[in-house]
């Protein structure tokens, strides 16, 4: 790897970073950790268990006559603090914190709970009794723009929030001209880059001023800070945000915090004291916010040569079930290079965002790269496929050619610099790819499947904060006025002692930002690295900050570090000037080193960096005319590069643009379908490199999440909404053990747009690697529809043929049930030491009822055909409490009757149909019964893996139950034991 | 018999990095938050509470284990150890937390701690582990950040350096 | 994510813990590890009245070799029991399996008696216990009795464990002369409960095969010395009557692939290791 240094060479090193000793010995602080007055209380978010339905009441008397309860919240009472927020596309919708009337999703907050502890709080959650009218959902983001598919806002008439489409060239003519025309179609999954550390907020306000106080771990973007507080209501002044000095991780995901920052500040107005919520894993996985999952068409119009003349995009956007800020940006941040590391010159994009049943999205590492990449690379490797071509040849001759930088893409990015044919060459001959050609040849000979996978792409960074008004047309967008730009800010302070503090708006979550502006400045002012202290705490009620502000679209080294170099540079200059007159020499002349400023041609005439430093403090009056001060410069940066949207949609969606290249080798187990990744190498260009260590670490970072994201890692939903990955043990990110080690290759090309030269690169294998480890995939096994995440389950259906069936006819057919769908049904039979009639009686008899349903505590008739009870039920240690409704229909003495059932309880809610028919059998009966029941909330997010057993054992228990108590039960034993003696075989 | 009823708060007493501490804690509060928020050892950190993400390890009697599968009421008269006790002073690091500082081994460092107790207990009584021991560790924590390697990487690294020493001080 | 409230019994003797059982009925619970119970009860999914901790008890904390069976005791961690030096000579078949289980910190606290008390039906120890024909050793305030391990388990989380009773021991039988074991696990990442497991021991004469993951509770098959295609009807055979269902992890079909492919593995290597 080449590395440029400056003259102290700091910059470019990999120094020890300044924030581990605090972090290796327990003394980061993070947002739970941070001291909170003494009369801080906890809340605690009671969330939907259902995707839709209305919400009838909310009963929360109980809970407020727990001690220590001071309040509960709910959707309305925070609407009459509040407002609406602001959503970025012009419709008809209103977008609340939390749910009123409906909920949209699973996880929604439907209350609030302030208590004097998180203990507390919680029991006051389980006492709120809500009643909802459950709705149709829609889940599937096709199916949502369907004629007939359930409304989740009535307002917008439909569930299509936005829609453009965008011509660049001449698509039409390049299509009708094109001697083939090849498409795929993607569903690319909804996941998230969750990171280890939740969110967290503490809140407080002041009636006095009518100020909010806000302490949460967000990342930025602070547009949001706006969002935040005309949602509160008050001016930005008086609605102070400022983040903890470590935080845990966030990788975009925290940006959604934002939402619960409103939340926690109302609970604090309401209750009248500081309030601070830390969330659970449980709610992070079901509630935060994720990646968009899309459904993609794309077209490419080709040539024999398998050069790309013109590609089409049909994208449906998935961005949950409401338009939250900054939505949907994910969607545009790409949209000045949908055309990927190409050179095609026309193009045509449609895009459509629609609204679905699930958790509103948010920004997440590689925002919008993986679902743009997953398609265009998977259609690269189909091009050569079909055309029969090689497949480096197609990505070859489509490259964006060497000497043509900057580039303008079709849609208006401005691709600052590189050479991405060089590096394409280089990371081939450097990465061995001859070599992984031949392993694959040798294992292909040994009888095992192996493939290679390609990809190329585009790494944006430094998003210019208007591209997300492309999503508005011209028009809307004239009459609302020009948004761009990105300004970064950093501060340089100097205190009497002549010692340099830089701060900086940049909220790092890991990244090492205080060391490398450590770097950056020392190595400008000519000090050692540790006489630089830097502080990327915010609060925005104090220090320099505006709206591009934040951790976000790799923006730190690009334009924060820049910054730092900039306000570097001012404070150098006029430190020059004025030890340039205490050394009698000019000021051109003067050199800083080693913490002194001298004489370029007589280094021992010096004068120590403190003093020179500090005599803006001691002297002012001493200083040369025209200097000013030296005691604080504040510089913001903006590039010119970053312009507004333009009259005809070209937009130069981020400053600066990395390349990258990878290739993979992969082998599948052909006996269980496991994947081995056998070499990983990517290649990255992600311009100046200011410090080799973090920027493998932000590679290796990615490309871990990346496999997560390509094998493992997937938000699932079932067909009826349910939440099902609700924990660490579904929801699986990959341990050291599923976590190869890329290799890492550098192309160095400075970028001529920013200060330091250099791009980001934090977030481009999340774009390169799952579509990269997918064409491997489809190389090994030769299938041409991949979809992620690759279980070994799907891998399996991909390399296994037909299933050999069972020798015995009566074997019972396989499930038809889909992975994740939570209808479970079943049939069976017991037999009764009854008569028909004594059974069918005890069936209508609410007495019997009461010992028949299993753990009911009271059960009370409505009509003739209509029960109401509390029940308990459970599996082993699994035990929760329910209302039941139960109804009979259908009735036919003494044969049939249809039971109807649901239950609602903390543990989530139930329904099932059952029909049982009754058979007379030598006087005893035979019960027959055949049932369908669908299970969600929060059992069905946490108990994935043992729900579907532990429903049947409890929906057994019914009709154990039933036999029992009409004399058939044998006593001891557990209750399948007794099930099992009763119905004389499995059911 | 001592059964300790629900909803009063209760004494536990146990050492905590070599001191006895005694604090006053419901049966149900989980060990995780008498640490940190009853006895103010922020440095134990917790991200999932339900035992898979390796965030809250710490040492009970010598064995790293997960403080957010253990009540209150189960910690009296046990040995507990978190990542405060690990550097030998103030201002100064262990072998291994300086191994980690030195290949870059975290990032946010929400995973440190946890990471640090499990290595910290294994290296203390095998310190001729191997890569594939240490990796095997190491599958108890999941780490957002870093990818592993410079993790794995610090481990050997600290593994190398312990050895070093014992041959120096045979 | 907290638990709710409970009293908390830290007793002195086991008549007491049977005492509370007693008393307390099913609104009593022991914690052992606590690896299975305390995950439950932060979610809120348990709520017992009344949580017993039988691990200050002594008396259940030891491992012996009694009448050709290891008794391991309720008090028993797991990372104990994988620590025991006649682990590999007496148990071949556990010293196989027993590393598959979650991981070091969660072996370091949970027990073996737990983890059999809990029978989640993909989990390692209720398998080889069913492999071997082990069998449970339950107590109550009246009596004691011993239930042999293909009569213990249920379904999904439910055992042959009557109210009032708890697990003293289990017993796994010695390792016979001339007998293979071979165990094989499939799951998602290292350390995620299986998604298929297959535990084999073989005598020469008949090789039995046990299977967890597939049906909801561990299931075992006794399969003569047949081979080739005979071996493969048998185990298609197996692979569909085990009620294999999908979830989020792995399809219906792809846990029966398993049980073929797995199956044969572990029998073929069974039936090679015989000692
Ligand atoms: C991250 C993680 C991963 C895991 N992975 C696996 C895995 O891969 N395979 C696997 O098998 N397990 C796994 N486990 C579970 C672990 O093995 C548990 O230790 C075990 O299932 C329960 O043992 P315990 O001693 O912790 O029991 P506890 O959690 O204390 O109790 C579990 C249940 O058993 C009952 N119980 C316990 N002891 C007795 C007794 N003596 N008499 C009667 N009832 C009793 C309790 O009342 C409770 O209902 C994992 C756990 C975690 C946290
Ligand atoms: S917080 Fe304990 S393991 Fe995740
Ligand atoms: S360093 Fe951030 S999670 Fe490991």
């Amino acid at each position: 790897m080449s590395v440029n240094q400056e003259s102290t060479g700091l910059v470019g090193r990999s120094m020890p970073r300044v924030e581990d000793a605090a972090l290796l010995t327990g003394r980061g602080r993070y947002i739970d950790d941070l001291p909170t007055r003494r009369d801080t209380a906890h809340l605690a978010i009671l969330r939907s268990p259902h995707a839709h339905a209305e919400i009838r009441s909310i009963n929360a008397s109980k809970a407020l006559a727990l001690d220590g309860v001071h309040a509960v919240i709910t959707g309305d009472d925070v609407a009459s603090l509040t407002r609406s927020l602001t959503v970025g596309v012009k419709a008809n919708v209103e977008c609340w914190p939390m749910a009123r009337e409906r909920v949209r999703y699973v996880g929604e907050p439907v209350a609030l709970v302030v208590a004097e502890t998180r203990y507390l709080a919680e029991d006051a959650l389980d006492l709120i009794e809500v009643d909802y009218g459950v709705l149709p959902v829609v889940m599937d983001p096709k199916a949502a723009l369907q004629d007939e598919a359930p409304l989740l806002h009535p307002s917008l008439g439909s569930n299509c929030i936005s829609e453009r489409s965008f011509r660049y060239g001449d698509p039409e003519k390049a299509f009708s001209e094109a001697r083939h025309r090849i498409a795929v179609e993607i569903s690319y999954p909804r996941n998230s880059c969750t990171p280890i550390e939740t969110y967290g907020v503490i809140a407080e306000y002041d009636p006095g001023e009518d100020a909010y106080d806000v302490t949460a771990n967000f990342q930025g973007p602070f547009s949001i800070h706006a969002v935040v507080a005309l949602a509160l209501k008050v001016p930005g002044n008086r609605m102070r945000l400022r983040t903890p000095p470590d935080s845990g991780g966030s990788f975009g995901v925290k940006q959604g915090v934002f939402v619960y920052a409103i939340l926690a500040a109302v609970a604090a107005r309401i209750s009248g004291r500081p309030v601070k919520w830390i969330e659970d894993r449980l709610e992070h996985l079901m509630a935060s916010v994720s990646a968009t999952n899309r459904v993609t068409r794309l077209e490419a119009a080709v040539e024999p040569d398998g050069r790309v003349t013109a590609l089409s995009w049909d994208q449906i956007e998935d961005c949950g079930a409401h338009l939250r800020a900054p939505e949907p940006a994910t969607l545009y941040r790409m949209h000045g290079n949908m055309t990927g590391a190409y050179a095609i010159s026309n193009l045509a994009i449609r895009n459509r965002v629609v609204l679905t049943n699930k958790t509103p999205t948010g920004l997440n590492r590689g925002f919008g790269g993986p679902q743009i990449y997953y398609p265009l690379e998977r259609l690269m490797h189909r091009i050569a496929d079909e055309l029969g071509l090689d497949r480096l040849e197609v990505i070859r001759r489509n490259l964006v050619p060497s000497g043509a930088f900057p580039y303008r893409t079709a849609s208006g990015a401005l691709l600052d610099s590189g050479d991405y044919v060089a590096a394409f060459e280089a990371a081939l001959k450097d990465g061995g790819f001859d070599d992984l050609v031949e392993r694959r040849k040798r294992a292909r000979e040994a009888g095992k499947l192996y493939g290679i996978g390609l990809a190329a792409a585009v790494e944006p960074s430094v998003s210019n904060m208007g591209y997300i008004t492309t999503v508005l047309t011209p028009q809307e967008r004239a009459k609302a006025g020009p948004k761009n730009g990105a300004q970064a800010v950093a501060t340089i302070g100097i205190d009497p002692l002549g010692a340099v503090t830089v701060k900086v708006a940049s909220v790092p979550q890991g990244q090492g930002h205080r060391t490398v502006l450590a770097q950056v400045v020392a190595d400008r002012l000519g000090l050692p690295f540790e006489a630089v202290r830097v502080n990327t705490e915010l609060d925005t009620g104090r220090d320099a900050w505006s709206i591009a502000s934040g951790n976000y679209s790799s923006r730190f080294a690009a334009a924060v570090a820049g910054t730092a170099r900039l306000a570097a540079d001012r404070i150098r200059e006029r430190l020059a000037a004025i030890a340039a007159s205490q050394l009698n020499v000019e000021a051109a002349q003067v050199e800083f080193a080693g913490g002194r400023i001298f004489d370029r041609n007589n280094p021992d005439n010096s004068v120590s960096f403190n003093r020179v430093a500090a005599s803006s403090h001691w002297a002012p009056g001493t200083l040369p005319d025209g200097i000013g001060h030296t005691i604080r410069e504040t510089v913001f940066w903006t590039p010119e590069q970053l312009e507004a949207p333009t009259p005809v949609d070209g937009i130069n969606s981020s400053l600066c643009h990395g390349f990258i290249f990878d290739f993979c080798g992969i082998e599948i187990d052909p006996a269980t379908g496991a994947v081995r990744i056998d070499k990983y190498v990517t290649m990255h260009d992600c311009g100046r490199i200011l410090h080799s260590g973090m920027v493998e670490g932000q590679v290796r970072g990615a490309f871990a999440q990346a496999v997560g994201a390509a094998l493992f890692e997937e938000y699932a939903y079932g067909e009826d909404g349910s939440f099902l990955s609700g924990t660490l043990a579904d929801y699986l990110m990959p341990t050291v053990m599923e976590t190869p080690e890329p290799v890492i290759l550098h192309y160095e090309s400075p970028s001529p747009f920013t200060p330091l030269g250099a791009k980001g690169v934090g977030e481009g294998n999340c774009m390169s690697t799952p579509v990269c480890i997918a064409n491997a995939i489809a190389d090994a096994t030769g299938a041409s529809d991949i979809t992620l995440p690759l279980s070994p389950g799907r891998i399996a259906d991909l390399i296994f043929g037909e299933e050999k069936p069972s020798s015995n006819p009566q074997a019972r057919k396989p499930a038809k049930a889909r992975p994740g769908e939570r209808q479970l049904t079943g049939e069976g039979s017991a037999t009764v030491a009854a008569s028909r009639e004594a059974v069918w009686k005890m069936l209508l008899d609410p007495a019997t009822l009461e010992a028949i349903i299993p753990g009911a505590h009271g059960v009370e008739k409505v009509s003739a055909t209509h029960f109401r009870a509390d029940v308990t039920l459970g599996v082993g240690p699994v035990k929760g409490r329910y209302r039941a409704e139960i109804k009979l229909s259908d009735m036919v003495e003494p044969e049939a009757v249809t039971l109807s059932g649901s239950t609602q309880g903390a543990l989530g809610f139930g329904s099932g149909v059952g029909r049982i028919t009754l058979t007379d059998a030598d006087g005893k009966t035979v019960v027959g019964y055949r049932y369908e029941a669908g299970i969600g909330g929060k059992v069905a997010s946490v108990g994935g893996r043992l729900l579907d057993g532990a429903a049947r054992v409890v929906i057994g228990q019914f009709f154990q139950a039933l036999a029992r108590h009409a004399g058939g039960g044998s006593g001891g034993g557990g209750i399948l034991a007794r099930l099992k003696a009763l119905l004389g075989g499995r059911s | 018999m001592p059964q300790l009823t629900a909803r009063n708060r209760h004494r536990v007493a146990f050492r905590l990095n070599g001191r006895q501490v005694e604090a006053l804690a419901e049966n149900r509060m989980l060990l995780s938050d008498l640490l940190r928020h009853e006895l103010g050892a922020t440095g134990t950190h917790v991200g999932c509470e339900h035992g898979v993400c390796g965030a809250c390890t710490i040492q009970v009697d010598g064995a790293p284990a997960r403080a957010c599968l253990i009540l209150a009421a189960q910690i009296d008269g046990a040995d507990v150890r978190t990542v405060e006790a690990l550097a030998p002073q103030p201002g100064r690091l262990s072998v291994l937390q300086a191994a980690f500082r030195e290949k870059h081994g975290l990032q946010c460092g929400f995973c440190t701690p946890g990471i640090l107790m499990t290595l910290d207990a294994f290296l203390t009584t095998r310190p001729d582990a191997s890569e594939a021991e240490i990796r095997e560790h190491l599958s108890g924590h999941l780490c957002r950040c870093t990818g592993y390697a410079t993790i794995v990487a610090a481990a050997l690294a600290a593994v190398e350096e312990l050895r070093k020493e014992q041959k120096e001080n045979a | 994510m907290k638990p709710p409230a409970f009293d908390f019994l830290r007793p002195d003797t086991q008549e007491e813990v049977l005492e509370t059982l007693h008393r307390a009925g099913s609104d009593a619970r022991i914690i052992a590890g606590g690896q299975s119970l305390v995950p439950m009860l932060n979610m809120r999914l348990a709520r017992p009245g009344v949580l017993i901790d039988i691990m200050p008890l002594h008396a259940l904390r030891a491992i012996r070799e009694e009448r050709g069976e290891v008794i391991v005791g309720a008090g028993v961690r797991q990372a104990e029991f994988e620590a025991w030096p006649q682990l590999a000579e007496k148990l071949p078949l556990l010293s196989q399996a027993i590393g598959w289980i979650g991981h070091v910190q969660t072996r370091a606290r949970g027990t073996v008696c737990g983890s059999i008390a809990h029978a989640d039906p993909s989990a390692e120890l209720p398998l080889s216990l069913i492999a071997l024909g082990g069998s449970v050793r339950l107590a109550s305030r009246r009596r004691r009795r011993t239930v042999p391990a293909a009569e213990f388990f249920l379904g999904m989380m439910s055992t042959a464990i009557a109210e009032g009773e708890m697990i003293e021991a289990v017993a796994f039988p010695v390792a016979g002369r001339g007998t293979g074991h071979a165990f094989r696990e499939i799951g998602r990442r290292h350390g995620d409960f299986a998604i298929v497991a297959c535990a084999a021991v073989s005598d020469g004469q008949t090789t039995r095969l046990a299977v967890a993951g597939v049906d909801d509770h561990p299931r075992r098959f006794d399969l003569p010395q047949e081979d080739g295609g005979a071996l493969d009807d048998a185990l298609n055979d197996i692979a569909w009557s085990l009620n294999a269902r999908d979830d989020l992890h792995a399809s219906a079909r792809y846990r029966r692939e398993l049980v073929r492919r797995l199956g044969r593995e572990t029998v073929m290597e069974a039936r090679s290791c015989r000692s």
